[in-house]
């Protein structure tokens, strides 16, 4: 349902003149209608605007193929926008190749250097730098003891283990001080355990040393623990960028919604339209309450959408919205259930339970389904889609 | 779970006859370089190491050795550096006719050398190099560069370019990225080039027999006409030599391919 809703609903939405304007100070890096192609008929970033703030932990967050990979590599210097500018620091980024950027950058797949020792990989930015002999042990060997690793500095990469080579590539990427550190689905390769620790670890440097990470992922819970700040991508565009409960909790379109997060999209007409809120008409004429994300006309088709886990069966408090619904199957999660109620006719409705809540609840029950009015959001349908 | 025993006898009766059919010529032949008499038969008439003394007296074996020596040496040297820039290209950079450029650096491998030899022969008689060592060393590089573009060009199939990024990325411009990363981690191919392409000059006749002068003969040549002249078991000694180092070379460049598998094993990893 979730694939469908994707393909069907590719809202996007423009910047606003206020996003893209000039300059701030407290921006270190935007991207001004940037352009990439690569053939010069698919369009892989489509005239994008964003702005990362210093300091700050900026999550892209997006299907692949979404262009943020693209978008990261342009900043790092391995492609070249085809049109519009990146700055840094105020300053234009054309022509100035990857090794004068000063960014560090940590690889999917780590690429550590295979014929150099733990310590040699972490040293090469600073041998290039040209720093002192003694500076640049001291300086490894502090960032080897940041990463809990001072005692393998002798071995090669290949002796590692994932999470170790990870944590190397980490080292080698900051040792230099960069004030961006860039970081390309770093912990993709890794299981799950390893990778929510290595995700507080990145969270630990993040807040150690106070510099600004721009993270790729397509792991939504990813990047709803780890960011300050998530943009999400899809085809080439910024849908929303926010902090992670704002994108969670008021994601701004259709897509965002479904993106992150389970949803329920929900197929209504607006009746009355009212500043911020709505009232919406599902299939067999039942009426509910919405959050309304934009204008709408009284008669306009639009999504309904409601996070499965702010939706209550058979709830006791009165005064929300309610549907009426059958039970076509439980699907067990371990730590919860999801009801799927089919409800208005033809609509499924998925609702999220606590577990000792599964054992009253079997297929075929009728059920009452309720949530309050402004945890549905009512998202316009992109017109050709 | 053991194979039925007919079958295992005969792989091991056919197996053997291969090899018996491959080495038998060569080690017949050997023992007569410890020969006493002069004549290329057996019996031997003694034991002795007086070919072996032969070989050893200035001329002309030690001048031609020397002169192949000094020829292949440059000519290796040529090979690797011309031939890895041209491998490092045609792998690296995406253009127009790639294809066609690599079967042009690697056509002098499948072209009849006595083609390749005339070739060369009026190309440098037109300079006026002929018969010098700089004509004979451009001979052998241009022979030599194919070796070097195969087995550097296979190494690099397997390099992974997201280490020149990060090179990249921590602040190495790409000529230092291309000696501290690439280089160290293709060597395997290019030693195994080198060796391939010093072989190929070491062990050329033809072309040399097109430019060499007396001033430049080289050891291959040397024996050609030693086996016109005068057949006498020096040249069975000189083979012998020639022998050992070729084994040599070629235990260095297995040891290298298995050292290559096993470093870029542990890149994939």
């Amino acid at each position: 349902m979730t694939f469908m809703d994707n393909a069907i609903l590719q809202a996007s939405r423009t910047p606003t003149a206020g996003e893209s304007a000039q300059y701030d100070r407290g921006d270190l890096v935007r991207f001004v209608d940037v352009e990439k192609t690569y053939d010069g008929s698919t369009i892989v970033v489509n005239r994008l605007n964003l702005a990362v703030r210093r300091g700050e932990f900026l999550t892209l967050l997006g299907p692949s193929g979404s262009g943020k990979t693209t978008c990261l590599m342009m900043l790092a210097g391995f492609e070249a926008p085809s049109g519009g500018d990146i700055l840094l620091d105020g300053r234009s980024l054309k022509n100035v190749p990857p090794y004068s950027r000063g960014i560090g950058v940590v690889f999917q797949n780590y690429a550590l250097f295979p014929h150099m020792t733990i310590a040699e990989n972490v040293a090469y930015p600073l041998r290039q730098r040209k720093q002192s002999r003694a500076e640049i042990d001291r300086r490894v060997g502090e960032a080897l003891g940041m990463i809990e690793l001072a005692h393998l500095a002798d071995r090669r990469p290949a002796q590692l283990s994932g999470g170790q080579q990870q944590r190397v590539a980490l080292a080698r990427a900051i040792v230099f001080e960069p004030d961006l550190v860039l970081m390309d689905e770093p912990l993709g390769a890794l299981d799950r355990r390893l990778r929510e620790q290595m995700q507080l670890e990145i969270r630990r440097l993040h807040a150690t040393l106070r510099n600004t990470v721009v993270y790729v992922t397509h792991d939504q819970g990813e990047a709803l623990t780890m960011s300050d700040r998530v943009a999400v991508f899809n085809r080439g565009r910024i849908e929303q960028v926010a902090s992670p409960e704002e994108i969670y909790e008021r994601p701004a379109t259709a897509f965002v919604a479904n993106f992150i997060g389970n949803n329920n999209a929900i197929p209504a007409v607006v009746r009355e339209f009212s500043a911020t809120s709505c009232k919406v008409e599902l299939r067999g004429g039942h009426r509910v309450q919405a959050a309304a994300t934009r204008t709408f006309a009284a008669g306009e088709a639009v999504l309904l959408s409601i996070r499965p886990e702010l939706i209550e069966v058979d709830g006791r408090v009165a005064a929300m919205n309610t549907l009426a619904g059958e039970i076509r199957d439980i699907t067990y999660y371990g730590d919860h259930a999801l009801v799927h109620c089919i409800c208005a006719g033809d609509v499924i409705v998925n609702a999220r339970i606590g577990i000792h809540r599964k054992r009253s609840l079997e297929r075929g029950s009728k059920v009452r389904l309720s949530w309050r009015p402004e945890d549905g959001r009512a998202f316009e349908i992109e017109a050709g889609k | 779970m053991t194979q039925p025993r007919a079958p295992r006898v005969l792989l091991a009766v056919w197996g053997g006859a291969v090899l018996v059919f491959l080495l038998l010529p060569i080690l017949l032949i050997l023992p007569i370089s410890f020969s006493a008499g002069t004549f290329l038969s057996y019996p031997l008439p003694g034991l002795s190491l007086r070919w072996y003394r032969v070989i050893a007296e200035p001329f002309p074996w030690v001048f031609a050795f020397k002169n192949s020596l000094v020829v292949g040496v440059a000519a290796t040297i040529l090979s690797v550096v011309l031939g890895t820039m041209a491998a490092y290209g045609v792998t690296t950079a995406a253009f127009r006719f790639r294809t066609a450029v690599v079967v042009l650096l690697l056509s002098p491998m499948v072209v009849p050398v006595v083609i390749s030899g005339l070739g060369i022969y009026f190309f440098l008689n037109r300079a006026g190099l002929l018969g010098s060592y700089t004509g004979l060393v451009i001979a052998h590089t241009a022979l030599g560069i194919p070796f070097v573009v195969a087995t550097v060009g296979a190494t690099l199939q397997g390099f992974d370019r997201t280490l020149i990024r990060a090179a990249e990325s921590l602040g190495g411009r790409p000529h230092a990225a291309f000696f501290d990363i690439t280089l160290p981690i293709i060597m395997p191919g290019v030693v195994s080039g080198a060796i391939f392409a010093f072989v190929t000059s070491f062990d050329e006749v033809v072309v040399a027999l097109f430019v060499s002068s007396p001033e430049t003969l080289t050891l291959p040549r040397q024996l050609f006409s030693g086996l016109r002249d005068q057949v006498t078991p020096a040249l069975v000694a000189i083979a012998t030599v020639l022998i050992a180092l070729s084994i040599a070379l070629m235990m260095t460049v297995e040891y290298l391919r298995k050292r290559a598998a096993r470093l870029s094993a542990s890149t994939a990893q």
